[in-house]
């Protein structure tokens, strides 16, 4: 097997510019992801971190590809825990497609590391996100604060 | 998209046999699933459908290749729907306990 990888999908009641604005805007971030804020100008070619509610910067990268409200592409590396920053950078594409009563959102996380921890330790985090995100934005509340 | 077709697709010995070997190893071909099973392709075929229609299955082309993967999202949300409003520190507490138990040999 070349790398590692997880594609998980999930399926929201919204349109593609409300999910949009909820997964780019840290006022939206900071209530379904546990406090944490993307910094980013959402443009390729433009740095970007993730902060935990206390500053620590936990990931840094690069938008590698925006086309909002549909795709943005992050080259992603941990920056907290050293095993998991030795493996580089990882590549994270969220998709977001419009159908006809709901919008699916894919997000792809990769790496070129087979067995790779940094697919691990993300891929426990995302499903929890996901299920706050969908929450918050057909309830206007989140299930877990 | 509803927790009835989770359900369903829960409710077979042959499709959570398919998810945990994607579970164990992400990002399978048919072919790949297929081996080693006691079911012919086209069942295989059958029940990752099943599988995909309730979201727990989804899938990737690369290049010429379905990959197919696990999406524990729709789980993830059944939990939340019941465990989320408890302590999750102690379920985990719980589950690790069991896990580590039932990891010891028999006496």
């Amino acid at each position: 097997m070349a790398g590692d990888k997880f594609v998980y999908v999930t399926f929201i009641r919204t349109t593609p510019e409300a999910l949009w604005e909820a997964l780019t805007s840290p006022e939206f971030t900071r209530r379904y992801w546990f406090g944490v804020v993307m910094d980013a100008e959402w443009k390729a070619g433009s740095p970007w971190r993730m902060l935990y509610p206390d500053g620590t910067v936990t990931d840094t990268g690069e938008i590698l590809e925006c086309d909002p409200p549909r795709r943005a592409v992050i080259r992603w590396q941990n920056e907290f825990r050293p095993e998991l920053k030795a493996e580089g950078f990882s590549r994270c594409v969220i998709e977001v497609e419009p159908l006809e009563k709901a919008v699916k959102l894919t997000v792809t996380h990769m790496i070129d590391v087979d067995d790779s921890r940094l697919i691990v330790a993300v891929s426990g985090g995302w499903p929890r996100i996901l299920s706050n995100l969908k929450s918050l934005l057909e309830t206007g509340e989140v299930v877990l604060n | 998209m509803n927790d009835d077709a989770v359900f369903r697709a829960l409710a077979d010995r042959s499709r959570r046999l398919l998810l945990d070997r994607l579970f164990e190893r992400n990002g399978q071909t048919l072919g790949d699933l297929c081996e080693g099973l006691d079911m012919t392709r086209q069942a295989v075929a059958k029940h990752l459908a099943i599988l995909e229609e309730a979201n727990l299955v989804s899938w990737r082309r690369q290049s010429r290749e379905k990959l197919h993967y696990i999406n524990p999202v729709p789980i993830n949300e059944i939990a939340e729907r019941w465990i989320g409003k408890f302590e999750r520190r102690e379920l985990d507490a719980l589950s690790e306990l069991k896990a580590r138990l039932e990891k010891q040999p028999q006496t």
